[in-house]
């Protein structure tokens, strides 16, 4: 194994991209606090890390479960609302239960389905995320909304 | 981007996370790279030295936890600028000798305590040492001194008087020597 290069390096080329990925996942206001999350996980982890061949992948693939712990967080709080919006909202936040649901999924499913619907990604980020082939990410996404159907239902 | 980065820095250095904060420093010879443990000063890069080589030892030999943190290096930017301005005689800085060992240690601890203004030879660096047959080793710990400056291994010429060899280029060791008011 070669030895690990300077954390700093993976803050230069990657923290603008988690940044992004987390503000399409949870909103501006709250991507801070899980990107802070993010970095302090991926520090605590890393120099047990025995596999930097895809660094971006991995600081994805715990961008994207701070972003699911974010959302079962949020539903399981009630969000004061001081008055009943006056417009209708086209496009609704998902509901808590769906995300308390792809919580609970097995962890390749999760994942890919937190990084296609969370986090954006296209088929073949969400394979570089995980570290396998785009259609293995395919077949993760496929069956996680497959039971996520079943489980909603 | 900066203040969520800066406000990790900080929140990994109270957390114990920052094992290797580093930072540069200007210089009158050029930029300084500086990094520190928690337990003091471990490395100074000169500015002839690549810094991202020095980044990358310090990952494989300390800790891949090696994030750029001004603020943890201020006390030691600041005791710099007063040395090469003439203000300071004697740093005043915690250090952390885990980059050095055995012989070469112990020549760089004895580096450590030649006092401003003064020079040693490296037969006398071997003695104290406790060797005093590996004058060749002591040079070559003189020059390996993971903390030149703060290390003053400047201060350490050959038995003839003649300037020897320094890692920062022989026109720097010069200019130090006269800055402390040497030669």
């Amino acid at each position: 194994m070669t030895a690990l290069p300077p954390f700093q390096t993976l803050l230069d080329e990657h923290a603008e991209n988690v940044m992004a990925v987390l503000r399409g996942a949870v909103g501006r206001t709250d991507a801070e606090d899980c990107f802070q999350e993010t970095f302090l996980a991926a520090l605590r982890a890393y120099p047990n890390l025995e596999d930097d061949r895809n660094l971006r992948g991995w600081l994805l693939t715990i961008a994207q479960r701070k972003a699911v712990d974010h959302h079962r967080a949020n539903g399981r709080r009630p969000i004061p609302v001081e008055e009943p919006p006056e417009i209708a909202v086209t496009d609704p936040e998902p509901s808590d239960g769906v995300w308390t649901a792809v919580g609970a999924l097995p962890p390749k499913q999760r994942a890919a389905v937190a990084l296609r619907y969370a986090c954006d990604l296209p088929h073949a980020e969400i394979a570089a995320a995980l570290g396998c082939s785009p259609e293995a990410a395919r077949r993760s996404l496929h069956e996680g909304i497959k039971r996520l159907r079943k489980e909603l239902a | 981007m900066k203040a969520a980065i800066d406000r990790l820095t900080a929140r990994a250095a109270e957390e114990g996370l920052l094992d290797v904060a580093y930072a540069t420093a200007d210089s009158p010879f050029g930029p300084l790279l500086l990094a520190r443990t928690p337990k003091g000063l471990v490395r100074l890069g000169l500015p002839n030295q690549d810094a991202d080589q020095l980044l990358a030892e310090l990952a494989e030999r300390v800790s891949p936890r090696v994030i750029e943190a001004p603020a943890q290096l201020d006390e030691v930017r600041r005791e710099l600028n007063l040395y090469f301005e003439g203000k300071l005689e004697s740093f005043d800085l915690p250090l952390d000798w885990q980059l050095t060992d055995g012989f070469q240690g112990r020549v760089q601890r004895a580096i450590a305590a030649i006092p401003y203004g003064e020079t040693r030879n490296y037969t006398e660096m071997a003695i104290r040492a406790g060797n005093e047959r590996a004058v060749r080793a002591a040079g070559t710990a003189c020059g390996r001194n993971p903390i030149p400056v703060v290390v003053p291994c400047h201060r350490v010429l050959r038995t003839s008087g003649a300037l020897g060899g320094y890692g920062g280029g022989l026109p720097m060791k010069q200019a130090l020597l006269e800055l402390e008011g040497i030669r």
